[in-house]
């Protein structure tokens, strides 16, 4: 998908701050921000803004395709409900371990993806969104159905593992906890995208994303670019289904359908690709819109009817979504 | 020798051959949605992902116009045309803005119609699925075989679809407009065709050929919002193994794909049959990437 790059510096050069300083005091302040929410917020509205968080890192990992190397997954449920059912796993099977819920759910999440790059990055563009969108319900067969395994319908329920470091710490996770536990990865995962996107590897994704003949032209071996991009986007995507496997202490069938993947593509095009920020707005966007529907006309209204038309008046208006928006707007 | 005769009389006869012909009518309709599929993706660089969606909405359709006139091809022709209708506007709403822009745009802008078009049918008509009864309820014996006739009229029906929608693509005047669009765009608008309404005929087609498969295939199984999804998935493998753009590599593909799943049904459940489905698209994937019967471009 072709987009300008959005990395252009706010146009803050008047306030004689260079942009990285304007970056660092803009992401301090939301980072604060995120910090004191869960002290300060209601109960239900800071659970919210916990959810927004694993949706948002979950729509970020996809941002590395569609955004950076110009391929839209169609399946990031898949990596996102074997990050969730391989920490359940490591739950189930060993004493409870925070740490090896993660490991479990990255190596499941991982191993999906490798699967998927493999085969898929075979395909170009279109056909590409549509293998994905295959591979992701060949998983969701394999867990519906393998009852024994994986729970079938019912899915697997866990408890909370403690918030543990090594031998030093061992703490219960309450609610706040869990919010600043799961803002610290998603922080984390968003910086370490960020570096890698900065990176030459990275700035060879978006190459390929604006022309990939010419890439490979160059000498760079672009299908091994991609399954790398891949796998990278699944292994997020795995720490997400990990983090709301924890929070929410089950893992179900639902979240490896396809429901999960399309509502990550609307995050992305909502918020904006490219951005890895965007996907993060586009979720909280999405999900306040529907909360805020869902109370205002109860709770039976078909409120995917009103944002699946903002998304589509989206894609025709605003194919840079709110962030591309907000940039152009502050750099008037 | 003795074991393989036991694997042979273990070998049910009698139900692969009743899977045979209920693999190819099912595969008959596969055909037809894949056809529209492949036929909006071909001219128009388009990939429909609200194909499975017009496809449920035709079977609504097709089941309120029976329910409310009896006439089962009343409704077949009401339901193709109203979703034919609905599919030139939203072409004209959602796609026609994006002609010249990246490719995917269109993807994503038909799965935003998807999700509508789905919700829409899930507020409006509710979550219970409907029956519609069957046209045609005789049957008659093949051999020792006792098969409902309208299996039968299913098969044809959409063979006949097909195939005068290849003649028409072939002989008739706006059969030739769409070729011409296809191969050259801008050289069929300096020869006078208007490009802009081929197009948006196009997806009125594609859409009603989905509406008519729908109506077609709602006796054998009722009808619910949720059944898009399904379709649209076999769809694609079949678009994808048989060759994008390709209508013969369509028709045989989801021919072979309903064969297949339907043998396998005789062994594992229906859900996990699906799989077949799966393997042989990977295969394709593995040893054909640009699909089995491709036309080069």
């Amino acid at each position: 998908m072709t987009t300008t790059p959005l990395d252009n510096p706010l146009s803050v050069k008047k306030a004689g701050l260079s942009h990285t300083a304007v970056y660092w005091i803009g992401f301090c302040v939301v980072m604060a921000v995120l910090i004191v929410a869960p002290l300060v917020l209601p109960v239900f509205w800071a659970k919210f803004l916990t959810e927004i968080l694993i949706w948002g890192l979950l729509a970020m990992s996809s941002d590395i395709l569609i955004g950076y190397t110009g391929m839209v997954s169609f399946g990031h449920s898949a990596f996102f409900g074997l990050g969730m059912y391989g920490a359940a796993g490591a739950l189930l099977l060993f004493p409870p371990n925070l740490w090896l819920a993660i490991l479990f759910g990255l190596a499941g999440a991982g191993a999906a993806a490798l699967f998927v790059a493999y085969f898929s990055t075979r395909l170009r563009d279109i056909y590409f969104a549509i293998t994905t969108l295959i591979f992701s319900q060949i998983f969701y067969v394999i867990i519906f159905t393998w009852t024994k395994v994986t729970g079938g319908e019912n899915g697997l329920i866990f408890t909370r593992p403690h918030l543990t470091f090594a031998w030093l710490f061992d703490q219960r996770f309450d609610r706040v906890t869990m919010h600043w536990f799961v803002l610290a990865i998603v922080a984390g995962s968003y910086l370490t995208l960020r570096r890698i996107m900065h990176s030459p590897f990275g700035m060879v994704l978006q190459s390929i994303r604006e022309n990939e003949a010419r890439t490979r032209a160059i000498g760079y071996p672009v299908q091994r670019y991609k399954i790398i991009a891949v796998m990278l986007s699944g292994l997020f995507a795995g720490l997400a289904g990990v983090l709301y496997a924890v929070q929410n202490e089950f893992a179900a069938p639902d979240f490896v359908y396809f429901i999960t993947s399309g509502d990550t593509v609307i995050f992305n095009v909502m918020g904006g690709i490219g951005t890895l920020v965007g996907p993060i707005v586009g979720a909280g966007f999405f999900q306040l819109l529907r909360e805020l529907m869902s109370r205002i006309f109860g709770d039976q209204f078909p409120y995917l009817i009103p944002l699946g038309v903002i998304f589509i008046v989206m894609i025709i208006f605003l194919p840079q979504g709110l962030m591309g928006w907000a940039r152009r707007w502050l750099n008037k | 020798m003795h074991a393989l005769t036991a694997v042979f009389q273990d070998i049910p006869v009698d139900l692969i051959l009743i899977q045979t012909v209920n693999g190819i009518v099912t595969g008959m309709i596969l055909a037809l949605v894949a056809s529209g599929l492949t036929l909006i993706f071909g001219i128009m660089d388009v990939v429909n992902f609200a194909h499975g969606e017009l496809f449920m909405l035709g079977a609504y359709i097709g089941v309120i116009v029976m329910t409310a006139t009896g006439n089962f091809w009343l409704a077949l022709i009401v339901a193709g045309l109203v979703i034919a209708l609905l599919g030139a506007a939203m072409q004209i709403a959602t796609l026609r803005p994006l002609i010249g822009r990246d490719p995917l745009n269109t993807i994503l802008a038909t799965f935003g119609v998807s999700l509508i078009l789905q919700n829409f049918a899930l507020w409006y008509f509710g979550p219970t699925a409907r029956r519609m009864p069957t046209p045609i309820t005789g049957h008659f014996t093949f051999f020792y075989l006792d098969y409902p006739w309208y299996r039968m009229v299913i098969a044809l029906m959409s063979a006949a679809i097909i195939g005068g929608f290849y003649l028409f693509l072939k002989y008739s005047k706006y059969g030739i407009w769409i070729r011409a669009t296809t191969q050259d765009r801008v050289m069929a608008q300096a020869m006078g065709i208007p490009v802009p309404w081929v197009l948006t005929g196009v997806f009125a087609l594609g859409a009603g050929m989905a509406a008519a498969s729908g109506v077609l295939f709602a006796p054998l199984v009722g009808v619910d919002h949720s059944m898009g999804l399904d379709w649209v998935l076999k769809a694609f493998i079949v678009v994808v193994v048989g060759g994008m753009g390709s209508l013969g590599g369509s028709v045989v593909a989801a021919i072979f794909i309903s064969l297949l799943e339907a043998y396998a049904s005789i062994w594992v459940s229906p859900s996990q049959a699906v799989i077949v489905s799966f393997v042989v698209l990977i295969l394709t994937l593995l040893f054909r990437p640009t699909g089995l019967f491709a036309t080069p471009k």
